[in-house]
């Protein structure tokens, strides 16, 4: 590093100091709760292709209602 | 990053989506998880949002965890992809407040006004330059650890840190500011 470097550095420093020197440098409370809650959010949202093949077996179904009884019996 | 050691058998239970070897791996990484994307972002309310969002990809990616692996280094790269994409979606920083926080040992040769311009500048930069910055010059991390965070080489990182100076003296001289 040259020694303009070594002073852009030094004013970064002044200017931006350190996290470890500013307070709350560490996590002050458990995120565990919080995590739980995200995963629990997005483990019921289905991908945009799931909402489209049942866009798609609704369509059809309400098109051709005289397959109803088929896909009945194949489930 | 220090690293802690996981028995390969709480890794693979991980890996195989057990909920319990996750709530055990996020205890022994939660703090550090947050102190590396503090460093990134500088903002702990900010950080704290990013560790959850952190974990929560992690989750999502246990399949393709390899348990032969660090835990450590995988949870640093999404924590730094995580910081990254929160930096991208942000706009460039252009008002600061006035009460920046103060240095531990304050240079009285450095103006408050110069802190400012010189923070300010430091938002201009594009994010992916700022963070190798960051880690690089002000929380001055091994550049190793950078790169492996980052997903590039030592060089790379070398690279970006060289550019981000000369951006930054550019930045400061569009505010009148001679180094």
């Amino acid at each position: 590093m040259t020694t303009d470097d070594e002073r852009m550095k030094h004013l970064l420093k002044q200017s931006l100091p350190p996290t470890s020197t500013q307070p709350r440098a560490t996590l002050q409370r458990d995120l565990w709760p919080a995590t739980l809650d995200r995963l629990d959010k997005t483990s019921v949202a289905l991908p945009w292709f799931d909402w489209a093949l049942l866009a798609a077996v609704v369509m059809w179904l309400a098109i051709f209602p005289r397959a109803i009884p088929v896909l009945l019996y194949h489930l | 990053m220090p690293t802690l050691a996981q028995p390969r058998e709480l890794l693979q239970r991980f890996s195989l989506g057990e909920v319990d070897a996750f709530e055990e791996l996020f205890r022994l990484h939660q703090g550090e998880v947050y102190r590396w994307i503090l460093r990134v972002v500088r903002d702990p309310a900010i950080a704290e949002d990013l560790t959850v969002e952190t974990f929560w990809r992690i989750h999502r990616s246990h399949a393709r965890f390899d348990p032969a692996r660090s835990f450590e280094a995988w949870a640093r790269r999404i924590a730094s992809n995580a910081a990254l994409d929160y930096l991208r979606s942000k706009p460039r920083e252009t008002e600061l407040p006035d009460d920046l926080p103060q240095p531990p040992q304050p240079d009285p040769g450095i103006s408050q006004e110069l802190r400012q311009k010189t923070a300010r500048a430091f938002g201009w930069l594009p994010p992916k330059l700022r963070i190798a910055a960051t880690l690089a010059l002000i929380e001055e991390q091994p550049y190793k650890e950078i790169a492996e965070a980052l997903g590039i080489s030592t060089g790379a990182v070398k690279l970006r840190v060289f550019r981000a100076l000369r951006r930054l003296r550019k930045n400061l001289q569009r505010q009148g500011v001679e180094l």
